[in-house]
C-alpha cells in the first residue's frame, strides 16, 4: 500500500494540570488512507477529541505532544508550530465542529464567514470570493444562498448552522476533515440529513474524514474502519462490519451492547402490572385536548401544543417523543404544574392540577416529581450530596433528622451511591453518579410518577444503559408511573411501554411502543425510525 | 422599537427627577446656608434686619414643599436661579466652565479608551507566559490608585524633578497634558480588566477554534473574531464610568488648579451654593443619563442579535 494520508504513530498527548503533565492518550496509533472514513469512538475522557485536535494542530494552550508521530502524506507534523501549520489548516485538513450554535461568530454575516477561509489562503478578488460562496451555500443545500450569505448565525437554525459550517471545511477542498461530533447537538432527522451530506460530499470529492463521535450506531452507519477508544488507549481498530460483527475487545463488546441503537429489542410486557389488568380508573397520568398557547409581542398567539391527550397506566412508562420545537417540554412543564394549559384537563393520580393553588399546589408537587437532562446543572453545587436529596424532605417538614437521615442514605445506596461519596459535592462527581443523585432526589418523597426530561441525553451509552436499568429496577421495586421525554427513538424503545409522537405542537401518532415500531401511521414518525443510526450495518451485518 | 425609545426616554426622564428630588432634600438637611455664610460675615455689618429681607428676598425661608416645588418649576422652565457667591446666573456659571470640563474629560476618556486597549491586547498577545501574567496584573495597581496623589505624584516627577511640563502658566496644551493623564488612568482600569476577561472569554469559544481551524492566525483571530465581541459588554461599562469620570474630573480640576464644573463643584460645596450644586448634580445626571441611554441605543448597531426583526420570533 501507499503512505497513508493520515499516519498516527505511537501519540501521546498530555495536558498540564497543577505545574504537572498528565497523559490522556497513550500510544495511539491508527491510519487514514485516502477517500476513507475512519470512525474514533469512545465516551468522554476517553481521548478521541484530544488525538483529533492533536491532528489538526489545535491542542489547548495547556496540552502538548509527549510523544509518537502525526504523518499527513507521509510528512510529520506533530511538531509544526505557527505560520507553517496556518498554511495546511483549511486548506489539507479542515474541521466540522460539535456545536454549530456556539461554533460560528454571532456578529459577522454567513457570507463574511464562509469567505473568510478563502481570504485567508490567499484569496483577495472580492466578488471571486462572493460567487464562490453562493456556490458553496448552494452546494451544502441552504435554500435561497444570496439570502443566507447577508444573514447572521442566530437567523439560521441548528441544522442550517452545520450545512453552513460544512461548507466551510469543503471550500478548498481538503484531503483530510475531522469531523468532532458533528451531528451530537443536532435533532435526529436534522442529524440524518447532515450526515448524508457530508457522505454525499465526501463521495463527490474524495475527501478523507476522521469521525469523532460516541455513538457506535453513526460509526457503524458511516465509517469504513473504527478505533475504539477507551481511556486513552485504543482497544481495538479494525473494518467496520467486522467489528461489529465480532468485536475481538471486552470493551467494544460492552460497548456494542450498550449502544441503544444498535439492540432492537422492545420492552415488551416486562410491566409488574401488564396493562390489560389494570383498569382505566388507575391511569396516574391523563392528559385530555391539551393546549397551550404563547403570546409573542402581545399580540400575537403562538400555539405551542395543540390538542394533545394520552393516558398512562399507573406503573408504566409513557414516552413523549418530539424534536425542538415540537411542544414536548411546554407539555411537560404543563402536566408538573409549572405551566397553565389554555384549555384541556391534567390529571394527575386522580387530582385535576387546574383546581389547585398555593400551598395545596405545592403539596401535590410531592406526588410528581422530576429528573432534567443536564446532571451537571440541575445540582446545587454548593450542597453535598446528601444535602440535596435531603433537601426535599426539610422542604415538607415530614421527618425529624434522624429519620431523614436512614431514608436519605438508604435511597442513595439503593440507586448505587458509594457512601464516600455522600459528604461530596456534586462537583466531585461523573455524569452518571450526578443522575444517580438527581434520581435519589425524586424518589425521596416517594413520588407516584416521575417526569424524566432527557434524564439520559447527556450521558455515555454505557453510563445511559446502566441507569435505564436503574430506572427499570425503581419503577418494578415501586410501581412507579414514568412520564419520559426524549428526542431519541432507540433509547425510546428500550425504557417505554407506550408513546406519543409530537411535531410542531400536534400528536402525530401514539400507542404502544412495539406497535408503532412495526407500524407506524405517520410519515413523521417513520422518518425517526429510520434515522436512528445503526441501521445499515444490520441490514448488512 | 419607537415604543421602546419612548420607554427609555421615559425611564430616563424619571431617574433625573429622582436625583433632582433626592439633591434637593440632601440640600435643604444641610446645616446653615449660603446666605449665612457670605452676609454674616461681621466685616459687611449687616444687621439682623437686613439678613431677614435678603432671606426672604431669596426665598430660603418658606416651607420646603414650596420651595421644592419653585425650584422644580423652576428648572422645567430652564431657570436654574442664581449663584449666591458669584452673584450671577447658574446657567452662566455652568455654560463658562463647561468647555473645559468638556475638552478634560473627553480627552482623559479617549485616552483612558486607549490604554486600555493596549493593555488588552498586550497581556493577550505578549511572547510570554510571565509577561502576559505581568501586563495582567496592572489594571489592579491602576485601580487602586488615589485620584489625588496620582495626580500631586505626576506634577512631583514631571514638572519638579524632570521640568519636562511647567506647571506655572503652561501652555493651552501643555498644562493639559498631566490632568489628563491623571484622570485617564483609573478609569482605564476597569476597562482594561473588563477588556481582559472578555477577550480570554471569547477566545475559548468554539467559533474561534472554528477560525483558526480555517488556517487563521492569532493575530487574524483576535482582530476580526475576539475584539468586536470582547467589546460589546465592555460598551456597558463605559457607559457607566462615565460617572466616574466626572468624579474624577472634580478632583483633577482642584489638583491642578484648573476651572471648570470640577473647580465650581468643588467651590459651590465649600460656600454651600445650593442653587449651583443642584444644578450640577441634575447636569451630571442628564450627562449619565444620557450617555447611557445611547449606549442602550448603540447596542442593536454592534450586535446584529439585538435587532428587532418585524414578525420573525428570534
Amino acid at each position: 500500500m501507499s503512505t497513508p494520508l493520515l499516519s498516527v504513530e505511537n501519540l501521546s498527548v498530555a495536558y498540564k494540570e497543577a505545574e504537572r503533565y498528565a497523559r490522556v492518550t497513550h500510544d495511539v496509533s491508527f491510519s487514514v488512507e485516502p477517500g476513507e472514513v475512519v470512525a474514533l469512538v469512545g465516551e468522554s475522557g476517553s481521548g478521541k477529541t484530544t488525538t483529533a485536535q492533536a491532528v489538526i494542530g489545535l491542542l489547548p494552550e495547556n496540552g502538548r505532544i509527549e510523544h509518537g508521530a502525526i504523518r499527513l502524506n507521509g510528512e510529520d507534523i506533530a511538531h509544526w508550530t505557527g505560520k507553517r501549520f496556518d498554511a495546511i489548516r483549511g486548506r489539507q485538513i479542515s474541521l466540522i465542529p460539535q456545536d454549530p450554535t456556539s461554533s460560528l461568530n454571532p456578529v459577522k454575516t454567513i457570507g463574511a464567514q464562509v469567505g473568510e477561509i478563502l481570504r485567508i489562503h490567499g484569496e483577495r478578488d472580492g466578488k471571486a470570493i462572493a460567487a464562490r460562496v453562493i456556490e458553496l451555500l448552494a452546494r451544502v443545500g441552504l435554500s435561497d444562498p444570496e439570502l443566507r450569505a447577508r444573514q447572521y448565525p442566530h437567523e439560521l437554525s441548528g441544522g442550517m448552522k452545520q450545512r453552513v459550517l460544512i461548507a466551510i471545511a469543503i471550500a478548498l477542498k481538503p484531503q483530510l476533515i475531522i469531523a468532532d461530533e458533528p451531528t451530537s447537538a443536532l435533532d435526529v432527522t436534522v442529524q440524518r440529513r447532515i450526515l448524508d451530506l457530508i457522505d454525499e460530499l465526501r463521495r463527490d470529492t474524495g475527501t478523507a474524514v476522521l469521525l469523532v463521535t460516541h455513538d457506535l450506531g453513526v460509526a457503524a452507519d458511516r465509517a469504513d474502519r473504527i478505533v475504539v477508544l477507551q481511556g486513552g488507549r485504543i482497544q481495538e481498530t479494525g473494518a467496520a462490519r467486522q467489528l461489529l460483527a465480532a468485536p475481538q475487545s471486552a470493551y467494544a463488546r460492552q460497548l456494542l451492547a450498550d449502544a441503544p441503537s444498535l439492540s432492537a429489542g422492545t420492552r415488551a410486557a416486562r410491566s409488574p402490572y401488564p396493562a390489560a389488568v389494570i383498569p382505566a380508573s388507575e391511569d396516574a397520568i391523563l392528559v385530555e385536548n391539551l393546549v397551550h398557547d404563547f403570546q409573542i409581542d402581545g399580540r400575537k398567539n403562538f400555539r405551542a401544543v395543540d390538542d394533545i391527550s394520552f393516558a398512562v397506566r399507573r406503573g408504566t412508562t409513557h414516552a413523549i417523543v418530539g424534536e425542538s420545537g415540537s411542544g414536548k417540554t411546554t407539555t411537560v412543564r404543563d402536566v408538573v404544574g409549572f405551566g397553565r394549559p389554555t384549555s384541556g384537563r391534567i390529571s394527575i393520580a386522580g387530582t385535576d392540577i387546574a383546581s389547585l393553588k398555593g400551598d395545596a399546589l405545592r403539596q401535590f408537587r410531592q406526588k410528581i416529581q422530576l429528573v432534567y437532562q443536564n446532571p451537571f446543572s440541575s445540582l446545587d453545587p454548593r450542597q453535598t450530596v446528601f444535602s440535596i436529596v435531603e433537601e426535599p424532605l426539610r422542604n415538607f417538614g415530614r421527618l425529624d433528622a434522624a429519620a431523614r437521615a436512614d431514608k436519605v442514605n438508604a435511597l442513595l445506596e439503593r440507586v448505587g451511591l458509594p457512601e464516600a461519596l455522600r459528604q461530596r459535592r456534586p462537583r466531585a462527581l461523573s455524569g452518571g453518579q450526578r443522575q444517580r443523585v438527581a434520581i435519589a432526589r425524586a424518589l425521596v418523597l416517594d413520588p407516584e410518577v416521575v417526569v424524566l426530561d432527557e434524564a439520559v441525553s447527556a450521558l455515555d451509552v454505557t453510563v445511559q444503559a446502566q441507569i435505564l436499568k436503574l430506572l427499570d429496577e425503581l419503577q418494578r421495586e415501586r410501581g412507579l408511573t414514568y412520564l419520559f421525554v426524549s428526542h431519541d427513538l432507540a433509547v425510546v424503545r428500550q425504557i417505554s411501554d407506550t408513546v406519543s409522537v409530537l411535531q410542531n405542537g400536534r400528536q402525530v401518532e401514539t400507542g404502544p411502543v412495539a406497535e408503532v415500531f412495526r407500524n407506524p401511521q405517520s410519515p413523521y414518525t417513520r422518518e425517526l425510525i429510520d434515522a436512528i443510526p445503526g441501521q445499515r450495518s444490520h441490514a448488512n451485518v | 422599537m419607537s415604543r421602546y425609545i419612548i420607554g427609555r426616554i421615559g425611564q430616563a426622564l424619571l431617574v433625573l427627577w429622582i436625583a433632582f428630588t433626592a439633591s434637593f432634600l440632601l440640600l435643604q438637611a444641610l446645616p446653615g446656608d449660603a446666605i449665612l455664610i457670605k452676609f454674616q460675615n461681621p466685616e459687611l455689618g449687616l444687621g439682623p434686619e437686613q439678613i431677614a429681607a435678603l432671606r426672604d428676598a431669596y426665598g430660603v425661608d418658606s416651607p420646603l414643599w414650596q420651595q421644592y416645588l419653585q425650584a422644580l418649576g423652576n428648572f422645567l422652565t430652564g431657570n436654574f436661579g442664581y449663584s449666591v457667591v458669584g452673584s450671577v446666573p447658574v446657567a452662566h456659571e455652568l455654560l463658562t466652565n463647561l468647555p473645559a470640563t468638556a475638552r478634560l474629560a473627553s480627552l482623559g476618556f479617549t485616552l483612558a479608551v486607549i490604554i486600555a486597549l493596549g493593555l488588552a491586547f498586550l497581556a493577550t498577545l505578549a511572547p510570554f507566559a510571565w509577561l502576559r501574567t505581568a501586563i495582567q496584573s496592572i489594571p489592579s495597581l491602576f485601580v487602586s490608585l488615589p485620584v489625588f496623589w496620582l495626580g500631586i505624584m505626576l506634577i512631583q516627577i514631571f514638572s519638579f524633578r524632570l521640568k519636562w511640563i511647567s506647571v506655572i502658566n503652561p501652555g493651552e496644551f501643555e498644562g493639559l497634558i498631566l490632568p489628563v493623564i491623571t484622570l485617564a488612568i483609573p478609569i482605564s482600569a476597569p476597562l482594561a480588566q473588563i477588556l481582559i476577561r472578555n477577550i480570554d472569554e471569547v477566545s475559548t469559544q468554539p467559533f474561534v477554534a472554528v477560525a483558526r481551524a480555517k488556517g487563521a492566525s492569532p493575530s487574524w483571530v483576535l482582530w476580526r473574531h475576539v475584539v468586536k465581541n470582547a467589546l460589546l459588554p465592555t460598551l456597558t461599562i463605559a457607559g457607566i464610568l462615565f460617572g466616574e469620570l466626572l468624579a474624577g474630573a472634580v478632583i483633577t480640576e482642584t489638583v491642578f488648579g484648573l476651572n471648570g464644573i470640577g473647580g465650581l463643584t468643588e467651590r459651590s460645596v465649600r460656600f454651600q451654593d445650593t442653587s449651583v450644586i443642584q444644578a450640577i448634580v441634575v447636569f451630571s445626571a442628564l450627562c449619565f443619563v444620557a450617555v447611557n441611554l445611547i449606549v442602550d441605543l448603540l447596542y442593536p448597531v454592534f450586535d446584529p442579535r439585538l435587532r428587532r426583526l418585524k414578525g420573525a420570533p428570534a
